[in-house]
């Protein structure tokens, strides 16, 4: 989901390997990574469907303390690849707002899961969010948990359906809640 | 009079703000009609219902539609900053907005204007924006659950989708997250920490743990947070104070699953009905 960032079982941690496509032979401590800074966590989860489908090495991390505003996230991408990236973001028409190089560490997005099984459903966790469905049927029966606008609408969209009828969260969604709920709803669909 | 300030889960709906009521089973504020689901509506519907076991305090929302493209929530953090001055609330709880921090800071210096600074509840979104703006001190009451108290634990995390995995992996020892949220002034003046063990907490540590009744599934129901919250609004209110009001909203909380026999496929609106015979049993 998040590239070449790795999920795991709860208890183990691991450091991501390194992306694919990142500036090869860069001289050590050379700035090799840049962050591209969109309008919003929506714009963000379009840009990284379109490079993805690109065939482009990027993820999606957590921005810099000196842009940070609450509740955002930006795509890391070998700085090399700039022109290229960015042209065809705009051949999207979803330019980004700034890019700017990586000069310290991001923060990684969230990648523990943990698993509840109530008998005749199952919940699973990603950070803050919860979603669970009844093994029957794997229709969708709650989702809790978050903190964003887009939570209880989510949940109005994707409850009463099934994992293969609801719209995904990374598709309806706006927020980091919604993503964290993406990754739950990857994490239940694997696991079913 | 108590205000709610948060969202609704409709892109069209418009800013409003007045007084709660009922309108059968459908909440009514300002002419506009909400269906109890979870999100702030549950926040409304469950103080509404605790406010007549508990004096029959007003309960006033100020509400706005966003669907997580922020756009209600900044109307609403706009609203505020103008014109909370004019506003005069014993509780002021703030629930499902968009994370923000420069709104938030705008709209926490419009409340040191007000005539007398409420008790400031902040859960959700308004509590991830609270903490990341450092100002989490200012806040009488944050209601996190497990996974927002390894946020608030985390100093680095500006949500809780960025908390550390070493941090994450502890969310069964609570004690020691609630101290390292406090010990980073992360947290407000108090905790209420909703799980299989609710803890009522301070900065000298834990005052209260609750964990009887126990409704396993009562985790799973999307909104048992918000109707918490609810009714820690409307304990504040009738004058309770903070620890003793989280004590009192954690049991009732609980106890509305002894009356709806709760499944992970319950709804919330389910558990808010038995608020008013939660309530009573606690309060005889």
């Amino acid at each position: 989901m998040f590239g070449w960032s790795t999920k795991q079982k709860p208890g183990r941690t691991a450091p991501a390997p390194a992306p694919k496509g990142s500036a090869k032979g860069a001289p050590k401590g050379a700035i090799d990574r840049g962050i591209l800074v969109f309008e919003n966590t929506s714009e963000v989860i379009q840009a990284e469907k379109i490079l993805k489908k690109a065939g482009w090495a990027v993820r999606v991390m957590g921005p810099p303390p000196e842009i940070r505003t609450g509740c955002d996230l930006v795509i890391e991408f070998p700085l090399i690849e700039e022109l290229h990236i960015v042209r065809e973001l705009h051949l999207a028409e979803l330019a980004p707002l700034k890019v700017v190089p990586v000069t310290a560490p991001l923060l990684a997005p969230v990648d523990l899961f943990q698993t509840k099984d109530f008998g005749d459903y199952l919940m699973v966790r990603a950070a803050n969010m919860k979603i669970t469905i009844a093994k029957a049927d794997g229709r969708i029966v709650n989702i809790s948990g978050g903190g964003c606008p887009d939570v209880p609408f989510l949940a109005q969209q994707m409850v009463g359906k099934t994992l293969a009828e609801a719209p995904r969260p990374r598709d309806v969604g706006h927020t980091l809640c919604g993503y964290a709920l993406d990754l739950a709803y990857e994490e239940l669909r694997r696991q079913c | 009079m108590l205000g709610i300030v948060g969202t609704v889960p409709d892109p069209d709906f418009p800013l409003v703000h007045g007084p709660v009521t009922w309108e059968g089973d459908r909440l009514s504020v300002a002419g506009r009609r909400l269906t109890v689901l979870r999100g702030t509506p549950a926040l409304l519907a469950a103080a509404l219902k605790a406010a007549p076991c508990l004096g029959g305090p007003e309960i006033y929302a100020f509400l706005a539609g966003d669907i997580g493209k922020g756009q209600g929530s900044r109307r609403l953090y706009h609203f505020l900053e103008e014109n909370l001055k004019d506003f005069d609330f014993q509780v002021l709880t703030f629930h499902y907005l968009q994370p923000d921090v420069d709104w938030h800071n705008r709209v926490l210096f419009a409340i040191d204007g007000m005539r007398r600074r409420p008790l400031l509840i902040a859960d959700a979104g308004f509590m991830y924006a609270a903490k990341m703006s450092g100002q989490a001190p200012a806040y009488d009451l944050f209601t996190p659950d497990a996974g927002e108290l390894a946020f608030l634990a985390d100093e680095t995390a500006p949500h809780p989708f960025y908390t550390r995995g070493f941090i994450l992996q502890q969310d069964n020892d609570v004690p020691e997250l609630i101290q390292r949220a406090y010990q980073h002034a992360n947290a407000a003046r108090h905790l209420v920490v909703k799980g299989a063990t609710d803890y009522i907490a301070n900065e000298e540590g834990i005052l209260y743990s609750v964990d009887q009744p126990s409704f396993e599934a009562m985790e799973a129901i999307g909104g048992t947070g918000d109707t918490l919250t609810g009714l820690l609004t409307v304990l504040c209110g009738a004058g309770f104070e903070p620890a003793r009001a989280a004590l009192l909203a954690a049991k009732a909380n609980r106890r509305t699953g002894r009356y709806a026999t709760p499944t992970p496929a319950t709804q919330v609106a389910a558990l808010i009905e038995a608020i008013p015979q939660a309530l009573a049993d606690l309060i005889e």
